[in-house]
């Protein structure tokens, strides 16, 4: 069935038509090394201004002979060929991702422009403290608006993600216990928690415990004080949990863990539902957390760099990270000039080397300041608004397993679409075909065929509309032509990619055929 | 798919046919991992612990460790597994990975019939 | 607020669809008691003026200006302004982790090419960029050579970075292991005799670093071949990828652990940078992290998809949970275009430079009277180690008020190497600069002179 303009206009755009022909800007794109030629050059090194040094005789056997296949380009082909890859991603920059928990926000541009302010971007780690006291003011008031976002006392901004994060705040976890001279063995992890948590956990040394959720897929307090014990060093919890909702007995929670002594360490994940609405530190959390890669805008960049900076009550203030940034001696202008404390005997050491992912700090500092108290309140508002919009509009048609009220991010069930065959995935990469990135699917494990669905404060009504009026459509497809969900995408450029086989036959890298010299 | 009546199975999803010594992963496993792309197998000879991991199997989503049903001996693995995992997928109960010699029989005994094991994965999936 | 795309006309409408009465009914499931009612205690909301203003005074507090001999894991090198225009096209930069493949071709090709150039760079089989940084990369690497061989001996070179060897101890602590140190020899070097001594078949894994702290090349094969015949791994670590265009490849190493943030990835006060991690094709199955395969899709057109999850996140059977995938894809594209851009010519040419300017500020600086090169007999690239008359803490107090930032002390990780620094020098480096530098260095050593 082919495409007419009369099509087009009456809005029959994808009703059971596969497109043959990819209409794309970039049809296809050879790797660098296909289109490499010797000779060809993208560079030009200035003179060389010292005597020049033959690398045999400096090097003798250290020296390298041959550089195999590293391209050889000129700039214009290089501009191009990322030009066009760049045509073949999706990006918040073009639309919405729903992804739940991840939290795909604006990556506002200032960031990036004060990221790469000369003395920003070429300071050294190593340059003598007294010239880099912008550089730990940064981090100075980054630590500070941090903590009195989550109400806590301490703060590390070391970790380079999440997970690390969470491997950072596990290890003040655990040395604050051996200093009380109690190590404790376990911790308790609920079953709607991300894989990183029981992983974080594993390593760390520490077994595992289970904690099932209740029927309204929140945390079951009465198991709960069954299981805490002496040799419980924490619950790792998500707040609100990773169906969206605030887990109102917190209160309890929190005081059944520090009645047996042990600790609450919240992941961090959904702070767009909190900021400036609650904190953590005031409902009893010891130890979180934040990504700044979500929460405050950092971009995502294909997937990474991030940070995860890890905020703690003070009793866990002397464990953290060396070095920290401390004031020190009075400055000339009557200021305190800010230095780096090694002397730490009780930290846990290092986690990386320098002090975190700095350009990262930069771009979250930034981000506040744009926002100031009243953005961010606002930022979260419109982001719990926006998510229970989504909710209200698509709860007549996807199941709702769970009725509690919800925060930032809805987790609906495939369950009614499954009668047609017709499942999470494949629903999602119908969602491509209307010009959306899929949302979460498959997570969290308490709702079987999970659609997880976070829109953030970044999303317009009209966006908002665009996606719920998406969602409706492939609803009544899953309904009444199964196929055409069950074999989405079909407005890709390149179709469903054959994961299987690369997993049996891994090709990791290029190699040029046979009959191409290198 | 029916489970197998002279074979044994274990809570983790492996089942054992205790005649040859035969081990492998059942057809609920195989569902829930999804496509196999690769087995890690223990040598011939080695010897394997009942509870204990012996191996792993990894799908396209993740990787998962497959515990000993039983204590034993290794005496055979199934070459075939290492060129064409996908056998997993079509013929969970037939694609055997191991054969043991198994120590004491009377391990045997603990472990699940195929109709406790039929329930077992219903109650799993409610 | 001018990132949120609403009007208020909107939100009550909105709400109203909602069946709603105002925003807070959206919140009442947190408990009365934990609502914030007061403003944040951050800056007041700032015009987009004001906030470059704020940075622009905190960049100009920072050596605005100065000349730097720093080296020590981070490298100054020139950025082709090619890599920004590129990194900033929204496509890139607001991108998510490639999970759906169809709509990522980009970042994956990116990656699949990034995950070639390493391999022909270091010599290794497979690659990927899913580390942090070079410091976590060589820990993930011993926890790679202890799954890979079951033992749990580990061996560092005390010529292994430092903060290395510190993240190394934080990650080693919690798996049982404890890593031991091999000292150096007057050379700089690895003590050979002593890494012949002590490696037993309890040994998982050696680690060492070439071009090593001091700037020193270790004898790679002289290594290899120790702690192969105890049948342990040899990780090598390489801190200045830049070296790889005119040092030969560590291919007798099992793991190559690397820190790209040369390639074309900005001094940013120590991060974020791209650790990187190669290795043998046997050991592809206990690499950490993801790594991007070839495929086709349903029309066998060519594609490109992530593939073989990570082994850290052993997960039972009956959960399969979806993985996180940590890896550094900007600073890896930045990576690969920097690398593409020099290509197979200019990677050689711009480490020859970096060569040269070391070479010839390491003889000018050591000619002079109280400074002395240590290490001078083995092969180094661009950094070296000079001991001075005078205290580190007196000759860079000299230096900076000319606007110099020498050497790093090292007396903090090296008591026993007295008043020594260490000093790099890169392509940016001009001979002006060098001459310079050695004339503060000579006024600073006659000084000492008529003062001894």
């Amino acid at each position: 069935m082919a495409t007419t303009t009369q099509d087009l206009a009456a809005g029959k755009l994808f009703e059971g038509v596969r497109h043959k022909v990819q209409s794309h800007l970039s049809q296809n794109e050879a790797l660098v090394f296909e289109k490499s030629s010797p000779g060809k050059k993208a560079y030009k090194m200035p003179p060389l201004d010292v005597p020049a040094v033959d690398p045999q005789s400096l090097l003798g056997e250290a020296a390298r002979a041959d550089l195999g296949l590293m391209p050889e380009l000129s700039e214009i082909e290089i501009i191009r060929h990322f030009t066009r890859l760049s045509t073949w991603n999706y990006a918040i920059d073009l639309g919405m991702y729903p992804l739940g928990s991840c939290t795909m926000k604006y990556n506002p541009r200032v960031n990036e422009f004060v990221a790469r302010l000369e003395g920003i971007a070429e300071a050294h780690p190593y340059q003598p403290e007294s010239l880099s006291q912008g550089a730990l003011e940064v981090i100075r008031l980054l630590k500070s608006c941090l903590l009195d976002i989550t109400g806590m006392d301490t703060i590390t901004l070391q970790p380079a993600a999440g997970a690390h994060g969470e491997f950072t705040g596990i290890l003040l976890v655990r040395a604050y216990h051996q200093s009380k001279g109690n190590p404790r063995h376990k911790i308790i992890i609920p079953d709607s928690a991300h894989g990183t948590n029981p992983a974080t956990a594993a390593i760390c040394g520490y077994q595992v415990e289970n904690l099932r959720s209740n029927s309204l897929g929140m945390v079951d307090v009465e198991q709960l004080e069954r299981i805490v014990t002496e040799d419980t060093a924490a619950l790792m919890l998500t707040n609100p949990s990773t169906i969206g909702v605030f887990e109102s007995e917190i209160h309890k929670i929190a005081d059944i863990l520090h009645a047996k002594g042990a600790l609450l360490y919240m992941d961090g994940a959904n702070m767009n539902a909190l900021v400036g609405k609650t904190r953590p530190g005031d409902f009893g959390v010891d130890v979180m957390h934040l990504n700044l890669h979500k929460t405050f805008s950092t971009p995502h960049g294909g997937g990474g760099p991030g940070s995860g900076p890890v905020a703690a009550k003070k009793i866990l203030e002397p464990f953290l990270p060396t070095p920290v940034v401390v004031e020190g001696e009075l400055g000339a202008d009557g200021r305190r000039l800010l230095r780096l404390d090694y002397d730490r005997p009780q930290s846990v050491g290092r986690v990386r080397m320098f002090y975190g992912n700095f350009g990262m700090f930069v771009r979250a500092l930034a981000y506040i300041m744009a926002n100031g108290p009243d953005g961010l309140r606002q930022t979260t508002e419109d982001a719990v608004l926006n998510a229970n919009y989504i909710r209200k509009n698509l709860e007549d048609l996807y199941e709702l397993p769970y009725r509690t009220p919800t925060l930032h991010e809805v987790v609906f069930s495939d369950r009614r679409q499954t009668q047609k065959g017709v499942k999470t995935g494949d629903i999602a990469k119908r969602l491509i075909d209307y010009g959306f990135h899929p949302y979460t699917t498959s997570f969290p494990l308490i709702v079987p065929g999970a659609l997880m669905i976070e829109p953030t404060e970044s999303e317009s009504k009209e966006e908002l509309d665009l996606f719920i009026d998406a969602m409706r459509q492939i609803a009544r497809e899953a309904e009444e032509n199964p196929e055409l969900v069950l074999n989405a995408p079909h407005a890709t450029r390149i179709s469903r990619l054959d994961e299987t086989r690369a997993a049996r036959n891994p090709i990791l890298r290029y190699t040029p055929p046979a009959d191409k010299p290198r | 798919m029916g489970y197998p009546g002279s074979y044994r199975y274990t809570r983790e999803h492996e089942w054992i046919e205790v005649g040859a010594g035969k081990i492998g992963i059942t057809d609920y496993a195989q569902s829930t991992l999804g496509d196999i792309v690769f087995v890690d197998l223990p040598k011939v000879g080695a010897t394997i612990e009942k509870g204990k991991v012996f191996g792993s199997v990894e799908s396209v989503k993740a990787v998962s460790d497959l515990y000993s049903p039983v204590t034993g001996t290794v005496v055979e693995v199934n070459e075939e597994l290492a060129t064409a995992p996908e056998k997993i997928n079509t013929d969970a109960h037939g694609a055997w990975m191991l054969k043991v010699k198994i120590a004491e029989p009377s391990q045997v005994d603990a472990l699940l019939s195929a109709e406790d094991y039929e329930k077992y994965v219903k109650e799993e999936t409610h | 607020m001018r990132y949120l795309p609403k009007s208020p006309g909107e939100r009550i409408e909105m709400l109203e669809q909602i069946g709603a009465r105002s925003i807070d009914d959206l919140f009442s499931t947190i408990p009365q008691e934990y609502r914030l009612e007061r403003d944040l205690d951050v800056p007041r909301q700032m015009a987009e003026s004001e906030i470059v203003d704020y940075f622009r005074n905190a960049a100009s507090k920072n050596a605005a200006g100065y000349t730097s001999f720093l080296g020590a894991g981070a490298y100054r090198h020139y950025r082709p302004v090619v890599i920004d225009s590129l990194v900033q096209r929204g496509e890139f930069l607001t991108s998510y982790t490639p999970y759906q493949a169809e709509i990522t071709q980009g970042t994956l090709q990116a990656i699949f090419e990034f995950q070639t150039m390493i391999c022909e760079l270091t010599g290794m089989d497979i690659a990927n960029a899913s580390m942090y940084d070079g410091s976590t990369g060589a820990a993930e690497s011993v926890s790679m050579a202890v799954r890979v061989t079951h033992r749990t001996g580990v061996f560092v070179a005390r010529t292994v970075h430092p903060e290395y060897r510190e993240v190394m101890h934080t990650y080693a602590q919690h798996q049982g292991l404890e890593a031991e140190t091999l000292p150096f020899g007057d050379d700089g070097r690895l003590d050979l005799a002593s890494l012949e001594q002590r490696v037993t078949e309890e040994t998982a894994c050696v680690l060492v670093q070439s071009p090593n702290f001091f700037g020193v090349i270790e004898d790679i094969p002289a290594i290899a071949e120790i702690v192969h015949k105890k049948g342990a791994l040899l990780i090598v670590s390489i801190a200045e990828a830049i070296s790889l265009g005119v040092v030969r490849p560590p291919v007798e190493a099992d793991i190559v652990s690397m820190e790209a943030q040369s390639f074309g990835v900005a001094l940013s006060y120590g991060g974020p940078y791209c650790g990187v991690i190669a290795a043998k094709e046997k050991y592809l199955r206990q690499m950490p992290g993801r790594l991007v395969g070839e495929t086709i899709d349903t029309q066998g057109r060519r594609g490109f998809v992530l593939t073989l999850s990570t082994r850290e996140q052993h997960i039972r059977r009956e959960k399969a949970t979806s993985n996180i995938c940590t890896n550094q894809a900007l600073v890896a594209l930045m990576a690969t275009i920097f690398l593409v851009v020099y290509g197979k010519e200019g990677m050689r040419e711009l480490a020859l430079h970096n060569l040269a300017k070391a070479d010839y500020a390491a003889k000018q600086f050591s000619s002079a009277g109280g400074a002395r090169l240590l290490f001078a007999t083995a092969p180094r690239f661009h950094e070296f180690v000079l001991e001075t008359a005078e205290t580190p803490e007196q000759m860079n107090t000299k230096l900076l008020k000319q606007k110099v930032i020498g050497g790093l002390p090292l007396s903090r990780w090296y008591p026993e190497l007295g008043n020594a620094t260490l000093w790099c020098t890169t392509e940016l480096n001009t001979r002006e600069q060098i001459d310079h530098a050695a004339s503060l260095l000579q006024l600073d050593s006659e000084e000492a002179f008529t003062r001894a």
